[in-house]
């Protein structure tokens, strides 16, 4: 402290030179050392020479390994995902989500974050639902039902930051089985903790609450911002759920977003059931009715529920009438490629590439000349490059190489048998 | 990885990917009063004119076979190309080349299969979208500026049903990175796959009356730049469909049962499901239990 001070004097006499005096009383070359760290940035090859750092194939790398821990588990056996979801988001607004140690306070970091959550969340499960649930005061307040519609979610929560008093786990994980309590039995529920505190202040036993819990079957995942707590590790460990610390920003949302794609379902959790849904018509243009969730006439663009004609504005949703689940085929087709997942493909370096056969050594699907070291599609042999490779196992779950193929039935029995 | 677009060169500027249906299923048993030279040579002046409209745009044109989808032509590369034969442009003599090239090695690979039933004989739709996504991807890795990005689908086969998840796959992946997929469609019956796609991801999709004049439609409709679209009145989605149909007909319906572990559709109540085999109504390790059960006892 002493020594800040000492040089933010120094460098208000100094403001007469050519360098800028910095925020902090620190000098340019000086943050190199501590904030920056350059020399981190350094590596060495086996012959003792510098080389600098290659950032794309050390994220290839790690985003490689992400890919086969995920699929080493699901490979063996097919292994079922949960993807009817009735998950509650439970998030910590005690005092010490006011903490700056995540810029600029711990519950602005998380109100970000939380808001893409639950868009991709939506995005990769449309018919599941999410309720919101705050912790303040050592209360815990539900602040919205479970509901499909993204932007209801969100608008309440960017209503209700502010942060007080006490965090309460045991409050929120009883608040949280009531309202799961009621779901139907094909539903998989989940609650996800994000908490900040470092205690819990809770009217009774938690243990109890925690073994409630299991009982009703309820998958509890926390991500803790601070530190690790006991209480949380034995939650999630009771219950089946995962448990991680965020340690920072970055962290924290690659963390969140681990938990938008379903998981694997265990099968006692959820009973498998025959679900009415309704797939609506649109309306016909220019068709005038009164709307079912705003409730006034409106014009058009709209869909009929099959079973009680009633007009509603936005799928998917359940009829407010008669209570079908109405969606259209799109929302199901989201989904299947949790169903159909492909398998990653197999690192190829330089060498390989050199000693195959392939004429011109350009990625198959975007043609860009294969420079670094691919990957490969085990069924259909062609080569990709590493970026092509990432956008095709996180966005489009299609292999162009397996699809520009046409299997023969013949074919297709051959390599099952 | 990002995939959200970065910022676009000019507002006018466009990136065209054109997907050109060579499934000679279809162009040999079509009824309609374009065959597929004539059909070509249509596609070729649009091209032209997509080219002249701005220095800075750019198209590539991927051909959709029977049994194989490739790349034809890339107008950023700067290839040595074939110099005009006679008085065609090079543009159109490259092309043609590359075409004919492609349906030869698209019937080699054809030839060593047998016994498919040809009714409806669909091309690998899925294929040519996946490499189209993919090349667009790598335009927005490219830099800064770059041209807005768009497809434009030319079909006349039917939809594959097996290739049903893959074209949604793509589908739901053009929508995430904001790129419309549009769509001439010049077969007989209205194809659902595309409809679906164009409505998702905000393009166009256009079923010409008289194909005779399929260069009008393309150059009225297709040729403008997303940022003009705004400015006029383009042919709108007469009723999409987005019913589903049952697994077990086949058949569109308005309301069905949907299993909760596989998201299958029947039109009837089951007591299992026909694609994963769960039993409906009983815990899955109850079921599973059961079946060994059974087994042991049989």
């Amino acid at each position: 402290m002493n020594n800040s001070e000492k040089k933010r004097m120094n460098g208000e006499a100094e403001e007469e030179n050519e360098e800028d005096v910095e925020d902090e009383g620190r000098d340019a070359w000086e943050r190199t050392y501590t904030d920056e760290r350059s020399w981190e940035a350094l590596e060495e090859d086996e012959s003792g020479l510098l080389q600098p750092i290659d950032n794309k194939a050390i994220y290839h790398s790690q985003y490689r390994r992400r890919l086969q821990s995920l699929s080493a588990t699901s490979a063996a056996s097919r292994i079922q995902k949960g993807l009817i979801r009735f998950l509650c988001v439970v998030v910590d607004l005690s005092k010490a989500a006011g903490e700056m140690d995540f810029k600029p306070s711990r519950m602005a970091v998380i109100a970000k974050h939380v808001e893409a959550f639950i868009r991709e969340f939506f995005d990769q499960n449309p018919l599941s639902q999410i309720g919101l649930v705050i912790i303040k005061d050592g209360v815990a307040q539900s602040l919205t039902e479970l509901g499909g519609s993204p932007e209801a979610h969100i608008k309440a929560l960017m209503v209700k930051l502010g942060c007080a008093g006490d965090s309460s786990l045991q409050n929120a994980l009883e608040l949280v089985h009531d309202t799961l309590h009621k779901i139907p039995s094909y539903g998989h529920r989940e609650v996800l903790i994000l908490y900040s505190a470092l205690s819990t202040c809770d009217p009774g036993d938690i243990m109890e609450t925690i073994q409630k819990c299991k009982k009703a079957k309820l998958r509890c995942s926390v991500i803790g911002l601070s530190a690790e707590m006991f209480v949380c590790k034995h939650l999630c460990q009771e219950t089946g759920g995962s448990y991680m610390v965020a340690l920072d920003e970055g962290h924290f949302k690659e963390l969140l977003l681990e938990h938008a794609p379903p998981p694997p379902a265990l099968a006692e959790f959820a009973i498998a059931n025959l679900i009415k849904m309704g797939f609506p018509q649109r309306a016909a243009e220019g068709s005038i009715a009164i709307c079912s969730c705003h409730r006034e006439a409106k014009v058009g663009e709209g869909y009929i529920c099959p079973r009680c004609k009633a007009r509603v504005c936005e799928l998917p949703t359940e009829c407010r009438f008669c209570g079908l689940t109405l969606v259209s085929s799109p929302h199901l087709a989201r989904s299947y490629h949790h169903l159909f997942p492909i398998e990653p493909f197999t690192e190829v370096s330089a060498r390989q590439l050199e000693l195959s056969r392939v004429a011109s050594k350009t990625c198959f699907s975007c043609r860009e000349s294969l420079l670094t070291p691919g990957a490969a599609c085990t069924k259909c042999k062609q080569y990709f490059c590493l970026d092509c490779d990432i956008y095709i196992h996180e966005s489009l779950h299609n292999c162009p190489g397996c699809e520009s193929r046409r299997i023969t039935p013949a074919a297709a029995s051959a390599t099952m048998s | 990885m990002a995939t959200l677009p970065s910022k676009p060169i000019a507002d006018d500027v466009s990136l065209l990917v054109v997907l050109i249906d060579t499934n000679p299923f279809f162009w040999s048993t079509s009824s309609s009063s374009l065959n597929f030279h004539q059909f070509v040579s249509h596609v070729l002046v649009f091209l032209d004119l997509i080219v002249r409209l701005s220095q800075l745009n750019q198209i590539v044109v991927i051909a959709t076979g029977h049994n194989t989808c490739d790349y034809i032509y890339d107008s950023s590369l700067d290839t040595d190309q074939v110099t005009g034969e006679g008085e065609l442009p090079a543009l159109y003599s490259f092309v043609l080349q590359r075409l004919e090239e492609f349906v030869d090695k698209d019937e080699k690979l054809g030839a060593k299969q047998e016994g498919l039933s040809e009714k409806r004989a669909s091309s690998l739709l899925s294929g040519s979208l996946s490499m189209a996504l993919c090349y667009i991807q790598r335009v927005f890795r490219s830099g800064p500026l770059h041209p807005q990005p768009r497809i434009l689908c030319l079909q006349g086969s039917p939809d594959g049903s097996e290739q049903y998840v893959s074209i949604m796959n793509a589908i739901f992946s053009a929508q995430r990175s904001m790129v419309p997929i549009d769509c001439c469609y010049v077969g007989s019956h209205n194809s659902a796959f595309l409809q679906q796609a164009s409505y998702i991801t905000g393009g166009v999709y256009v079923k010409p009356q008289h194909l005779e004049g399929l260069y009008q439609y393309l150059a009225t409709v297709f040729a403008v730049d997303l940022h003009s679209r705004s400015f006029l009145q383009l042919p709108r989605p007469a009723g999409v469909d987005f019913r589903a149909s049952c697994f077990c007909h086949k058949t569109t319906i308005d309301m069905g049962y949907v299993c909760s572990v596989c998201l299958s559709i029947f039109c009837k109540h089951h007591d299992k499901c026909s694609t994963c085999g769960s039993v409906f109504g009983k815990a899955q390790l109850d079921a599973a239990s059961d079946r060994k059960r059974k087994a042991s006892e049989s």
